[in-house]
């Protein structure tokens, strides 16, 4: 079969490439290795024994970040509805309550009122106030979306404007664990686009969660005339004599097209190349993760807890990077998604807590001792809760654990990688002519940004470029 | 097509790329841009729906071109005639 373009991979950033290339009549198709779409940020379900039916999960989605309210303009989440025709009322947002960086002695709250974070600084921080501001400017001034931008230290970037550890700590948090995939520092191109998109915007919950954004991008899809094929894995991009790709072969049928998308990662990437330059491989990123999830049979009251996200870390020092030990109990993740839709308390409530782990380590327990391990995980994980809301009494009745080797299985990312590869492709030019990296790997970050990172790499390589044929 | 019809046809163009955006209150001397929601990607939309819907080109130096409406009318109304 020939095609003017082939995304690989259905997750976010391939919907998003495919949707623009079938809108302008582009004939193209999407290769999605998993039953369903969504890539890392997709669904589940398991039974409810109980009472019978399923009860829903979503995999990757705390927050949508970059939210903004109804009407806003020249916002990533904007310019996203405009590129996809997608009208702001078929995300059906409900925003966050506030979330907080909780270290030993100082908490910092932030909502979708940048205000707040600044009025938390200056009570807590106050000799740093200035300092603060400053940076503020600098991330305002900063253009994130300069795709000829190399790597430049964050943490470097920093030290030159905030005077206090503690502050430049809990400010790198979120964005470090939101994003990174750089061990203990990130890219200060990537520092602004987090900050822009958790401090300046801030968090949004679609109801229904991760699906209904799914639906929305699948049936824009559909309607633009894409073709989409699932339990399709690509196993080799083709390349010509030129070294130029022309195809790819997809559960042993050669699919043909002069544009190959990929956005299943850089190194994933090379693997399936026959002909990449050996010197320019991308090295795989170390971060992963595990998250357990608590259900419990009522939702936590309000007066017990409001906040949406909690960044809990229990040292002064921050420390992102694999956890030495199977898994890191000094910092975790606490998402309440129940706190975005605060009228609505009837029914199950829900909590998710996010560790960092060890790749590695996961990877070499025997299968018995690897259930035990994930049973130690979440044992670690339901204290936490119980200390962050000492006077809920709900009862657990469900409860879930992934590990590294779960976002492996079922999103083929290397060493369950989360934030890919730390050698991004911000222009998405890959050493092979005519294949693409798009989503993670290019640099964009968070749902908004995949999709984002779909929609430009799309305009730019086929689109723009391919617009006689 | 006359001058109205053309100018239609670009209002419906914006009106299906920003299904947020009231269309019935644009000034056609305004810059576009100036009154809307609309940056380079959004452009570049208008250019893309213009081949796909009319089959017109509209070549990247000509841009300039489309910044008000008064301005799209009087560059493509010869290209539709």
């Amino acid at each position: 079969m020939n095609y003017d373009c082939i995304v690989i991979g259905a997750g976010m950033s391939g919907l998003a490439a495919g949707i623009r290339l079938a809108m302008f009549d582009k004939k193209v198709v999407i290769l999605e290795k998993h039953s369903i779409p969504g890539g890392l940020n997709s669904y589940y379900q398991r039974k409810n024994l109980d009472v019978g039916g399923v009860r829903h999960f979503d995999v990757g989605l705390h927050a949508l970040t970059n939210f903004m309210k109804k009407g806003e303009k020249g916002k990533p989440f904007s310019k996203l509805l405009k590129q996809l025709r997608l009208s702001y009322d078929d995300f059906r947002l409900h925003p966050q309550t506030y979330s907080k960086i909780q270290f030993p002695d100082v908490s910092l709250k932030f909502s979708n009122d940048f205000a707040l974070l600044e009025s938390e600084v200056n009570s807590h921080f106050p000799k740093e106030m200035d300092n603060f501001l400053r940076l503020v400017e600098t991330v305002r001034d900063f253009n994130e979306l300069d795709l000829t931008l190399g790597y430049r230290s964050s943490r470097e970037t920093l030290k030159q404007i905030i005077r206090d550890d503690l502050l430049t700590e809990m400010i790198l948090c979120p964005l470090l664990i939101y994003g990174s995939a750089w061990e203990d520092d990130m890219d200060f191109a990537q520092f602004v686009i987090m900050f822009k998109s958790l401090y300046f915007e801030g968090f949004g919950r679609p109801e229904g969660g991760v699906r209904t954004i799914i639906s929305l991008l699948m049936k824009k899809f559909e309607e633009a005339g894409g073709s989409i094929r699932f339990r399709t894995a690509v196993s080799e991009i083709k390349t010509n004599a030129k070294g130029e790709a022309i195809g790819v072969v997809a559960s042993g049928e050669d699919l043909m097209a002069p544009i190959i998308l990929s956005s299943i990662g850089y190194p994933e990437t090379v693997k399936l190349t026959q002909k990449f330059p050996s010197q320019k491989v991308p090295r795989t990123g170390a971060m992963t993760f595990l998250e357990s999830i608590f259900v419990y049979d009522q939702k936590i009251p309000l007066a017990v807890n409001d906040s949406t996200i909690v960044f809990y870390n229990n040292s002064r020092h921050y420390s992102y990077r694999p956890a030495a030990n199977f898994f890191d109990s000094a910092s975790a993740v606490i998402c309440f998604p129940d706190n975005y839709e605060t009228q609505k308390r009837i029914g199950e409530g829900t909590v998710r807590v996010t560790y960092m782990a060890n790749y590695e380590q996961w990877k070499n327990l025997s299968r018995q001792d690897y259930e035990l391990k994930k049973e130690v995980v979440g044992d670690s994980a339901f204290e936490l809760v119980k200390k962050l809301a000492p006077d809920f009494q709900g009862k657990l009745v469900f409860k879930d654990i992934f590990s590294p080797l779960t976002i492996e299985k079922y999103t083929w990312h290397m060493n369950g990688t989360v934030y890919g590869s730390v050698d991004k492709t911000r222009d998405g030019t890959t050493p092979v002519p005519n294949l693409f990296i798009i989503g993670t790997d290019q640099g964009f970050l968070g749902i908004v940004g995949s999709i984002l990172s779909g929609i430009s790499m799309a305009n730019l390589h086929g689109l723009m470029t391919g617009s006689e044929a | 097509m006359t001058a109205s019809e053309v100018r239609q046809v670009v209002i419906d163009i914006i009106a299906d790329i920003a299904p947020d955006e009231d269309v019935t209150v644009i000034e056609d001397s305004k810059s576009l841009r100036e009154q809307l929601d609309l940056d380079s990607m959004d452009f570049l939309d208008i250019v893309m729906e213009l081949r796909k819907r009319h089959k017109v080109e509209v070549p990247q130096e000509d841009y300039p071109k489309l910044a008000t409406l008064e301005s799209c009318v009087s560059y493509l109304s010869p290209k539709m005639a």
